[in-house]
């Protein structure tokens, strides 16, 4: 991947005072690939980003451009561009005026500034007759199409995203988390993505990198980090999992201090000897019969909770709260209070350490 | 809301606004009602209950009082360009550079206001007068001999551009805060250098405090006097200054009425001008 890197991080580290924003990241972005770093607030994803954009100067490390270091190099002189979460859209300008900004900035004349908007204006469903309305009388929704245009106008190689839809409602948040996939494919650009939603991360990324205090302690594509999350970190970053401490017995099974019983383990890590265990609330079943999955638990329902197609159960068991989701048609017995047997197969299961 | 309700709600309003309604009528409209019927009483008479007539304003166009309007607004337009010029960097300070020490840099800046206005302006014929603090020191260390500065017009603008100081900076620190530092990354990102992001985005967008303060520092410095009498050494008669003279020692109260009743037309008129120019209404409401 290396000769095609379009980006390269290495040693990146940003330090504010006493604190390690940025810790010695390194990483390699390809050339028109949509990368999108996932991390809780605070871990310094966005700190990351404002470096790559010219608006922080590293402490330590390197950021290469094809190769090329840029470290000095002022924000108005990369050929990068960045999407605010606030979108930073210019509010005493019209949505054109806002899109041809890079453009006046360049001298353009203002007849092609504008047939250049007017096809950012088509490529993003915004309406002709948008040209002239001043940006703060639009939506929501049309004004992020603006700050994406205003970006694209500007032609950048990198495209910079500062969670931009997360101050938008669910709905349109799914409409436009596909346009924007759509978007990069049409493009072609390289877009670079940061938000603490690792499902919004998991819509649109070719590459996920995942981000704690300061350092990427994953990276993958969306299937390796959903499949095998390396940490525990990792693994309950991604929505709601049932995790409990485990180590191994003598027998070869897993035993747990909060939950009753012994376990069958997936494959084991080499050299394993306590971690935790790792099952998908879908993962989990009710079962009639013990044998039905390789390993079960004995509980109480404690609620359930309609998730549209799926319902959710909470079961206690032990000092272990289970999280169990099952298909609606499926549905089999649990009420409030009932006590139940749930399980789950070896290989359904994931191991991590702490 | 039913009528009964909007009555109640009616009469509530009024109830309160009562105290302040009282402060304008004799604060504010009485006074400017008699300064309008004064200016159409007879030249030197000293009750306005009489046949109105224009003779005050024809003696106004027939002299050369024209000068002294000509004065007055030349002086606060300097007076507001060069504020506007010092105080822009400070207010960019204030509102995005000095962080926890603005508060500091504010109190220096308005400090010496509160000594008063003829200690002031005494100070400082002291300090500038010839064989004073500042000249007689360089005549004592040098023996150098400029000419003094006092007694005129630009000692004038001196004063009224030390005196009204915050009357500007305070609204354009206000201006300048409002701007979004992510506005500002966003232009450079979009790739503009430090002056494009300057007229392009920075000063648009805290034009609202600017023109506020503009137009507060111009009003007041129209209506100053003390620094053109003392320090300005009557150099030049701005128009207020006529008024004044009408008022007392000419004893010709119609004359001055009507000197006043123009410089508020005047006055009047350019801010209307530079608030329709700059649709204060539609800035301050964006977003």
């Amino acid at each position: 991947m290396s000769q095609q890197s379009i980006l390269q991080l290495r040693g990146l580290t940003k330090i504010f005072g006493q604190l390690t924003a940025v810790d010695h990241v390194d990483l390699d972005v390809a050339e028109g690939e949509f990368f999108t770093i996932v991390g809780p607030s605070g871990c310094g994803k966005t700190t990351l980003l404002r470096m790559l954009a010219g608006m922080e100067t590293p402490t330590g490390g390197d950021i290469l451009l094809r190769g090329k270091r840029i470290n000095d190099m002022p924000a108005n002189q990369r050929p990068t561009c960045m999407v605010f979460q606030s979108l930073a859209l210019f509010p005493h300008r019209t949505v054109g005026q806002n899109i041809e900004f890079s453009l006046k900035i360049r001298g353009v004349e203002s007849a092609a500034r504008k047939t250049r908007a007017l096809q950012l204006m088509r490529q993003l469903r915004l309406p002709e007759n948008y040209y002239d309305k001043p940006v703060t009388r639009c939506s929501g929704g049309e004004r992020q199409r603006v700050a994406l245009a205003r970006g694209l106008a500007y032609d950048p190689q990198i495209l910079f995203f500062d969670e931009p839809l997360s101050a938008i409602d669910y709905k349109l948040r799914k409409t436009l988390e596909k346009e924007l996939k759509d978007i990069h494919r049409e493009t072609g650009k390289t877009f670079m993505y940061i938000t603490h939603s690792l499902e919004e991360a998991m819509v649109m990324s070719d590459r996920i990198g995942v981000m704690r205090s300061g350092r990427l302690v994953q990276i993958g594509s969306p299937e390796q980090i959903y499949s095998h999350p390396q940490d525990k970190f990792v693994s309950e970053f991604m929505g709601e999992v049932n995790v409990f401490d485990v180590r191994l017995n003598g027998d070869g099974r897993l035993v747990s201090n909060a939950v009753p019983g012994s376990f069958v383990p997936p494959r084991l890590p080499p050299d394993f000897t306590s971690g935790y265990l790792v099952v998908r609330p879908e993962s989990m079943r009710f079962l009639i019969k013990a044998d039905q999955t390789e390993n079960h638990v004995r509980g109480r329902v404690y609620n359930e909770y309609a998730l549209g197609s799926r319902i959710q159960f909470q079961v206690r068991a032990g000092e272990q709260v289970f999280v169990v989701e099952t298909l609606r048609q499926q549905m089999i017995g649990g009420r409030r209070d009932d006590d139940v047997l749930i399980g789950w197969n070896a290989a359904d299961s994931i191991l991590v350490t702490g | 809301m039913n009528p009964e309700g909007l009555l109640r709600w009616f009469v509530a309003g009024r109830r309160h606004a009562l105290p302040l309604l009282a402060l304008l009528a004799v604060g504010f409209a009485a006074p400017l009602f008699a300064v309008i019927a004064f200016s159409f009483a007879p030249p030197r008479t000293f009750s306005p209950w009489q046949t109105p007539g224009l003779t005050n304003y024809e003696t106004i166009f027939a002299e050369t009082y024209y000068q002294s309007f000509a004065w007055s607004l030349a002086l606060a337009l300097i007076t507001v360009i060069i504020l506007a010029a010092i105080c822009y960097p400070l207010a960019y300070g204030l509102a995005k550079v000095f962080g926890k020490w603005a508060n500091a840099v504010t109190l220096v800046l308005v400090l010496p206001l509160f000594v008063s206005e003829n200690l002031r302006l005494y100070g400082w014929i002291l300090f500038f007068i010839k064989n004073g603090v500042l000249l007689g020191t360089l005549k004592y260390l040098f023996g150098i001999e400029p000419e003094s500065w006092l007694f005129t017009p630009a000692m004038t603008i001196f004063g009224m551009v030390y005196v009204y100081l915050p009357f500007m900076l305070f609204p354009m620190t206000l201006g300048v805060s409002m701007v979004p530092r992510e506005t500002v990354e966003a232009a450079a990102d979009l790739g503009a250098n430090r002056l494009q992001v300057f007229y392009e985005v920075e000063l648009p967008l805290a034009m609202p405090g600017i023109i506020i303060g503009c137009l507060l520092t111009f009003v007041l410095a129209v209506g100053a006097i003390a620094e053109a009498k003392v320090i300005g050494g009557q150099s030049v008669i701005p128009i207020v200054h006529d008024i004044e003279i009408a008022f007392t020692y000419s004893q010709n109260w119609p004359l001055g009425a009507a000197l006043a009743v123009l410089l508020m037309l005047v006055v009047g008129a350019l801010v209307l001008v530079v608030l329709r120019r700059f649709d204060l209404d539609r800035i301050l409401k964006r977003g």
